[in-house]
């Protein structure tokens, strides 16, 4: 080690704040490592909650290891090679990481909208009603439809595509795909979304559109966002999670981490010094 | 001088050098179309007098006695099968020109008919026997010596040593087209018959059916291992594995390798030590699998390769296996170019001799093949048969026979296009 490593240790040490909620949390994580090939290490010892019907904001500068964390919480991680997961991830008191859960029955369960509007090359309707008939959430057609005007609504696109819902989904505007993309999420009714910079490719007004329906869709899931926007972070979240380099800096309720931060890392990062 | 005048010294000579360059592209369009024109141009006339044939009006007396059978109210199909049909037809030429006595003039004179025309008679009475004891006009087909002659393509100027017709020949030729006992009509035979050592009798149905057999086998044999295969090594196989390695790198060294490879092999392993019969369809398709698989197999990886990871991702994040966004999102999506890559391959099987050459498919099939174990021919080495042939109306054939493949391709690839736009998704 020289001597910048052991300074930067010295700096990062144990995470500040407040990792853990009162109550039962929805998700758990505890001392989360990850590795990508043995050697490159991408998150270190990592514990953080996230409490129920709120949204936890991940902040931090390229290559801290917010995404790669996101990630782990629905075992996107799992189809790349050379991923190891230590620690353990709770999903309602259940490790998500243990042989008995079937990562396919975890994703239903913990949705996940990307930063680029991905919709599927059909139309609307279908792209909505993907998931309910993968996983045979309904009996038939009708119900089906229901699934997709309730999710289409929830997710403030209904109005806009009710007339074309047959329309290939890649037709709409950016905005637009990415709420589809948030309706095609909660479809299958999960438990978690996990949003991975979701208007980073959006202008400002389809943004506003996005953080007025996460703040919406907060009743009903449990959120956490990635995101490099601290406004947005400051805007819409309960409680904000900075990390630097793999390591969980500062965690607390965002009011605190925006106005008292206690790590200076964190300070200098939401008053604009780096990242 | 400012950048200005700088930049505006040189935009001459770019635009010029970009004027140069699409110069350069039209010439190289204009040159292959020129070829490809005349390639087809020269292929159409020469193939031109293989479309028709000429037939010559005979005077048939069908009598017992000619026939050699006795008057009874029916015969059986054998009975009929064994009499002596040629007679029929000499007779009826020695009626037509009664001054011919000598036994040589009279053997030139029975060269006037296609050796095939008996036959043509004995299906007729086998079809009608009403016929027996009557006496009919029939239009039989003429030798293919009097058919390139009547088709213009023997001089009669010619000394009667050069040609193949002789002069007393052209004499009787010359009598028959007074009497309008001679003509030209559409050679049906040509597209419902097998081959013949006569080429006024050779047909390409034989070796047209022996392709059509052949593609199917190495259709529903190199498309399903060929995209299963790449599937695995694209989404299952472990990465960074030597033996995937060493797959990847003999798979690509196998597109590579010379065509007549793999007959051998398929010689040795298929015919020697499976039993497959020798010069059948399944055998050829067997060999033009292997040969047409690494073509499939790595244009449907890169199809594969090409499909956006955020689909999959998208997928994947809602809860679907594996196997599901591999058969709902990224075969719909590579579709396109799957069908693409096996349609080369198999464009390219489907002209394929070489290989088929070592698994007996060169053999002379008169029969027509009526499934994957007979003996038979493909188009490709007809052809080569054909050209290799010394009758002069070969050549016609030839030339029609190659008319033949290319509407064949034509059709494959009119199939893969359509194929291809009805997957096409655009996002």
């Amino acid at each position: 080690m020289n001597n910048n490593d052991i300074e930067l240790n010295q700096q990062l040490g144990k995470t500040v704040g407040n990792p853990l909620v009162d109550g039962i949390p929805r998700m758990s994580c505890q001392s989360v490592d990850v590795f990508y090939n043995q050697d490159l290490q991408a998150i270190f010892n990592v514990s953080v909650d996230l409490a129920k019907n709120q949204i936890l904001a991940m902040i931090g500068p390229s290559g801290c290891g917010k995404s790669t964390l996101l990630r782990c919480l629905n075992r996107m991680n799992d189809t790349i090679d050379g991923c190891i997961v230590t620690g353990k991830i709770y999903l309602d008191n259940e490790d998500i990481y243990t042989s008995n859960i079937d990562p396919v029955l975890l994703r239903a369960k913990v949705g996940m909208v990307f930063q680029k509007p991905n919709p599927f090359p059909k139309s609307i309707y279908d792209n909505v009603a993907y998931g309910p008939r993968l996983h045979g959430l309904m009996t038939n057609n009708s119900e089906l439809d229901d699934i997709v005007e309730e999710s289409l609504t929830k997710a403030g696109l209904w109005k806009e595509t009710k007339d074309r819902l047959n329309k290939p989904g890649t037709g709409l505007s950016g905005g637009q795909q990415q709420r589809l993309c948030i309706a095609r999420t909660i479809a299958v009714k999960p438990e978690v979304i996990l949003m991975d910079e979701p208007t980073s490719a959006l202008d400002p007004i389809a943004t506003a559109t996005i953080e007025e329906l996460m703040y919406e869709l907060k009743s009903s899931y449990t959120i956490a966002v990635v995101t490099h926007s601290m406004q947005q972070a400051a805007r819409i979240s309960d409680r904000c999670a900075y990390f630097h380099l793999g390591r969980l800096v500062e965690v607390n309720d965002t009011n605190i981490v925006f106005t008292n931060p206690e790590h200076g890392l964190t300070e200098n990062y939401i008053t604009g010094r780096f990242g | 001088m400012n950048n200005t005048q700088i930049v505006q010294k040189s935009l001459k000579k770019r635009y010029a050098k970009e004027r140069r360059f699409k110069i350069y592209g039209v010439f190289s369009i204009i040159v292959s179309l020129a070829f490809l024109l005349f390639l087809l141009v020269d292929i159409v006339l020469k193939s031109t007098p293989a479309f028709t044939q000429t037939y010559i009006k005979l005077d048939i007396d069908f009598s017992y006695k000619v026939l050699n059978i006795d008057p009874k109210p029916n015969y059986t199909k054998d009975e009929l099968f064994k009499s002596s049909y040629r007679n029929l037809i000499s007779k009826a030429l020695y009626q037509l020109f009664p001054d011919v006595s000598s036994r040589k003039q009279k053997r030139a004179l029975r060269k006037l008919i296609s050796s095939g025309a008996q036959y043509h008679l004995r299906d007729l009475v086998i079809e009608r026997p009403q016929l027996i004891g009557t006496s009919q006009s029939v239009w039989v087909l003429a030798d293919d010596d009097i058919d390139t002659f009547f088709k213009g393509l023997i001089d009669r100027n010619l000394p009667e040593a050069d040609r193949r017709i002789k002069d007393i020949q052209i004499t009787w030729i010359d009598k028959l087209q007074s009497k309008d006992r001679i003509k030209r009509q559409f050679n049906a035979s040509f597209l419902t018959s097998g081959d013949s050592r006569e080429p006024e009798q050779a047909g390409i149905l034989g070796a047209l059916k022996g392709s059509l057999y052949t593609m199917l086998v190495t259709l529903l044999l190199s498309f399903p291992i060929g995209v299963a295969a790449a599937v695995y090594l694209e989404e299952f196989a472990p990465k960074n594995n030597w033996w995937i390695d060493v797959i990847e790198v003999n798979i690509n060294n196998l597109a590579a390798v010379p065509s007549i490879v793999f007959g051998i092999l398929g010689l040795a392993v298929y015919i020697n030590l499976f039993g497959v019969p020798r010069s059948a369809p399944l055998a050829g398709g067997l060999v033009l699998s292997l040969m047409t698989l690494p073509t499939i197999i790595i244009a449907t990886r890169a199809a594969i390769k090409s499909v956006p990871p955020s689909i999959r991702e998208a997928a994947l994040g809602l809860g679907a296996s594996k196997i599901q966004v591999i058969t709902h999102h990224v075969l719909p999506l590579a579709m396109p170019g799957i069908l693409t890559g096996s349609i080369i391959g198999m464009a390219q099987a489907l002209g394929e001799s070489a290989p088929l050459l070592m698994i007996g498919m060169v053999a002379f099939v008169a029969d027509i093949p009526q499934g994957f174990f007979d003996p038979s021919t493909v188009l490709p080495v007809q052809i080569y048969i054909w050209s290799d042939s010394p009758e002069r109306a070969f050549i016609a054939l030839t030339s029609a026979a190659i008319i033949v493949l290319l509407i064949f391709l034509f059709l494959m690839n009119l199939l893969a296009v359509l194929l291809r736009n009805k997957f096409e998704t655009k996002w």
